[in-house]
C-alpha cells in the first residue's frame, strides 16, 4: 500500500523514556485540573467545608465545652473551628475524593492505559499526590481567606507546624485513598469512601472534639488519622504548640496505609 | 531462565514475540492454553479468534498486565513483568474501548501520554491526520466511538514505539476512518515498527497481515500468511452464485460430478466446492437453466480468510 499521507520514516521507531520531572509535572496537573473541574468534587472538597464553616462559626450546634486555650483564656469560635475545617478538608480530597477517581479511572482503564506508558509506576502515585497537595493548598486558601472574614486569627507560632500537619496529613490520607480506591470495584469504593468520610466526620474528631467524648472512646480518636489531623492543627494555630504525637500518628497510618496498597492496588 | 545483560532500548536481535507454552487461567477456565508463538520483528502479525477465544489475554500476557500460569513470555527479548519498567517505553498499547479519564480533553490526554516518551511525535499533526484535530478540547466522553478509537490509536503510537499491541483498533470506526486507520498501520509496518493486531475484520486481516494466526478456545487453531491459510488444496477452490433462494443443492450436486459439493451459505448465496473447471462452471449454469433461474454474480476463486476462519472456529454463534 503506498502511503501519500505518510512520509517514508515517519513513524520510524525511536522510544525512551521522558524525563521523569516532566512526566510527573504533565501527570500531576492532568490530576488536578480534573479534580478542579470536577463538580462533585468541588462540593465535597470546597462548598460542604466551606458551608461547614460558616454555619458552625455562626450557629451553636456544637458543644462548647472546651473553648477554652492551653493558657485558660477563651477561645474564639471561629479559631476553634477553622483548624477542624483544614482537616475535614484534607480528608475530604485526599481520601474520599482520591479514592472515588482512583476507583472509576481504574474502571475505565486510565490507570491501565498510564501504566503501560513509559511513567514508572511510582509517579503513578506520585502524580496523584502532587495534585493532592495542589488541591489542599486551594482548599487552605479558599477557606482560610474565608475564615479570616470570619475573624480567624491564628496563632503565628504554630503556623510552621500546621503546615508540616497539612503536608503529612495529605500524604497519609492520600496513601489511605489510593488504598480503598485501588482495590474495590468502583461502586463500593464510592460508597465506602463516603461512609468513611461520614463517620470520621461525626464520630472521628473532627467535629466533635476529643475534650469533648467520654474518655475512653477519646484515646481512640486521637489515634485516628483524623483525629490526629484535628486535634494538632487546634494545637498548632490556637495554642502555637507542637504536636509531635499527632504527626506520628499521621505518618504512622500514612506508611502502613501505602505499604499495604503496594499490595493491594490493581490496574483494573 | 537467567536473563542475558540487555541494552536499556532491548536487545535488537531478539524478536518481537516469543511465547512458549503460555498457559493462563482464570479460575476454572483456561484462557489461554500452552501457545507457542514467534514474530519476527518488522512484522504485521494479526490474532483472529471469535470473542472469549483468548485475544486479549494474549495480549495482557505480552505487554505484562497478566502473569502467566506457566511458559515464557519474551517481547523485544525482555521478560514483560521482570523486566517490565525496561520494556515500557519500548511498546505502545491500545487497550480494548476506554483508557482515558472521562472528563479530560482529546489533545490534553494526548500531551499526557506524549510526555512519557523521550522523542515523540507532533501531537497536533498526529490529531489532525487522525481527525481529531477539531476535537482538541472536547472532554473524551463527548466524543464518539470511533473518535475515542483514534485517539487511544494515537497515545499507542505517539512516542514512537518499537513494538504496537492493538486491540480491536478499527471496532467501532465508519469506513472512511477505518481506512486511514489502515494506511497507518501499513506505513507503521513500512517503517519498520512490529504490529501485533486482534480483529474480527478478515478484510483488515487479509489485507494488512504478514502473518496469521487462529485462536480458539486459548489454542492456536492455524498460523500462517494469508495466502498460505486460503490456499490450502490447491484442488480446493469454489465458485459461488447468487440466485432464487430455496434452489435444491442435492439435486445441483448430482448433476456434477462426484465429488463436488454444493450449500446454500445464505438466501440465495450458493457456493460449490471442489476442483472448479470450465466444465463444471457450465454445468452449474445450464442446471440453472433448467430450473429457469438465470446465476448471477458467479465467481470463481479460492477461499477466503472468512471462509478459513468459520472452518476452524465454527459457525455456532459464542456467548
Amino acid at each position: 500500500m503506498t502511503s501519500p499521507r505518510f512520509a517514508p520514516g515517519t513513524f520510524a521507531p525511536a522510544p525512551g523514556r521522558g524525563s521523569i520531572a516532566r512526566m510527573l509535572f504533565t501527570h500531576a496537573r492532568a490530576e488536578t485540573t480534573l479534580t478542579l473541574r470536577h463538580g462533585e468534587q468541588i462540593l465535597l472538597t470546597l462548598l460542604i467545608p466551606l458551608a461547614l464553616l460558616v454555619g458552625l462559626t455562626l450557629l451553636d450546634v456544637l458543644p462548647m465545652g472546651d473553648l477554652l486555650a492551653a493558657d485558660g483564656t477563651t477561645v474564639a469560635k471561629i479559631d476553634w473551628v477553622t483548624p477542624r475545617i483544614l482537616a475535614l478538608a484534607v480528608m475530604s480530597s485526599a481520601f474520599t475524593g482520591q479514592a472515588i477517581s482512583l476507583g472509576f479511572d481504574r474502571r475505565y482503564g486510565v490507570f491501565k492505559r498510564l501504566a503501560a506508558t513509559a511513567l514508572p509506576r511510582w509517579t503513578l502515585v506520585t502524580g496523584r499526590i502532587v495534585a493532592a497537595l495542589v488541591v489542599v493548598v486551594a482548599q487552605v486558601v479558599v477557606l482560610g481567606g474565608v475564615a479570616a472574614l470570619l475573624g480567624w486569627q491564628p496563632e503565628l507560632s504554630g503556623v510552621l507546624m500546621a503546615v508540616l500537619l497539612l503536608v503529612v496529613g495529605t500524604v497519609c490520607f492520600g496513601a489511605l485513598g489510593v488504598l480503598l480506591g485501588g482495590a474495590l470495584r468502583a461502586e463500593i469504593v464510592l460508597a465506602l469512601a463516603n461512609i468513611v468520610w461520614f463517620m470520621l466526620l461525626l464520630a472521628g474528631g473532627i467535629l466533635l472534639a476529643p475534650a469533648a467524648l467520654p474518655d475512653a472512646l477519646a484515646v481512640v480518636v486521637r489515634l485516628l488519622p483524623s483525629g490526629a489531623l484535628a486535634e494538632g492543627l487546634r494545637a498548632a494555630l490556637v495554642d502555637g504548640a507542637t504536636a509531635w504525637t499527632e504527626l506520628g500518628v499521621l505518618a504512622a497510618w500514612g506508611v502502613a496505609a501505602g505499604a499495604l496498597a503496594t499490595r493491594t492496588t490493581k490496574l483494573s | 531462565m537467567s536473563e542475558s545483560p540487555q541494552r536499556a532500548d532491548g536487545d535488537s536481535r531478539a524478536p518481537a514475540l516469543d511465547l512458549a507454552g503460555l498457559t493462563k487461567r482464570f479460575g476454572a477456565t483456561t484462557a489461554v492454553n500452552g501457545i507457542d508463538l514467534h514474530m519476527p520483528r518488522g512484522q504485521l502479525l494479526a490474532l483472529l479468534g471469535p470473542n472469549g477465544a483468548g485475544k486479549t489475554t494474549t495480549i495482557e500476557l505480552c505487554e505484562g498486565f497478566l502473569r502467566p500460569d506457566a511458559g515464557t513470555v519474551r517481547v523485544l527479548g525482555l521478560d514483560p513483568i521482570a523486566s517490565g519498567a525496561a520494556l515500557r517505553p519500548l511498546i505502545g498499547v491500545m487497550p480494548q474501548g476506554g483508557g482515558a479519564y472521562p472528563g479530560i480533553g482529546c489533545a490534553e490526554m494526548l500531551r499526557l501520554v506524549a510526555s512519557c516518551g523521550a522523542n515523540p511525535l507532533d501531537v497536533d499533526w498526529l490529531l489532525d491526520i487522525l481527525g481529531l484535530g477539531a476535537c482538541g478540547r472536547t472532554p473524551f466522553k463527548r466524543l464518539s466511538g470511533g473518535q475515542q478509537q483514534r485517539l487511544s490509536l494515537a497515545c499507542a503510537i505517539v512516542n514512537r514505539p518499537e513494538l504496537v499491541f492493538l486491540d480491536e483498533p478499527t471496532a467501532g470506526m465508519d469506513p472512511q476512518a477505518r481506512r486511514l486507520v489502515w494506511e497507518l498501520l501499513a506505513a507503521l509496518r513500512a517503517d519498520g515498527v512490529s504490529v501485533l493486531l486482534t480483529t474480527h475484520l478478515m478484510e483488515e486481516a487479509e489485507t494488512l497481515a504478514d502473518h496469521v494466526v487462529i485462536i480458539d478456545n486459548g489454542d492456536i487453531v492455524a498460523s500462517g500468511s494469508p495466502t498460505a491459510l486460503t490456499s490450502g488444496d490447491p484442488e480446493n477452490t469454489q465458485m459461488r452464485f447468487r440466485a432464487r433462494a430455496g434452489l435444491d443443492t442435492d439435486l445441483l450436486a448430482a448433476a456434477l460430478p462426484e465429488g463436488y459439493g454444493v450449500r446454500e451459505t445464505s438466501p440465495g448465496s450458493y457456493r460449490v466446492d471442489g476442483s472448479v473447471d470450465p466444465q463444471v462452471i457450465s454445468a452449474v449454469t445450464a442446471w440453472c437453466a433448467q430450473q429457469g433461474v438465470l446465476a448471477e454474480q458467479l465467481q470463481v476463486g479460492k477461499r477466503d480468510l472468512e471462509d478459513v476462519f468459520l472452518e476452524l472456529t465454527g459457525r455456532e454463534l459464542r456467548t
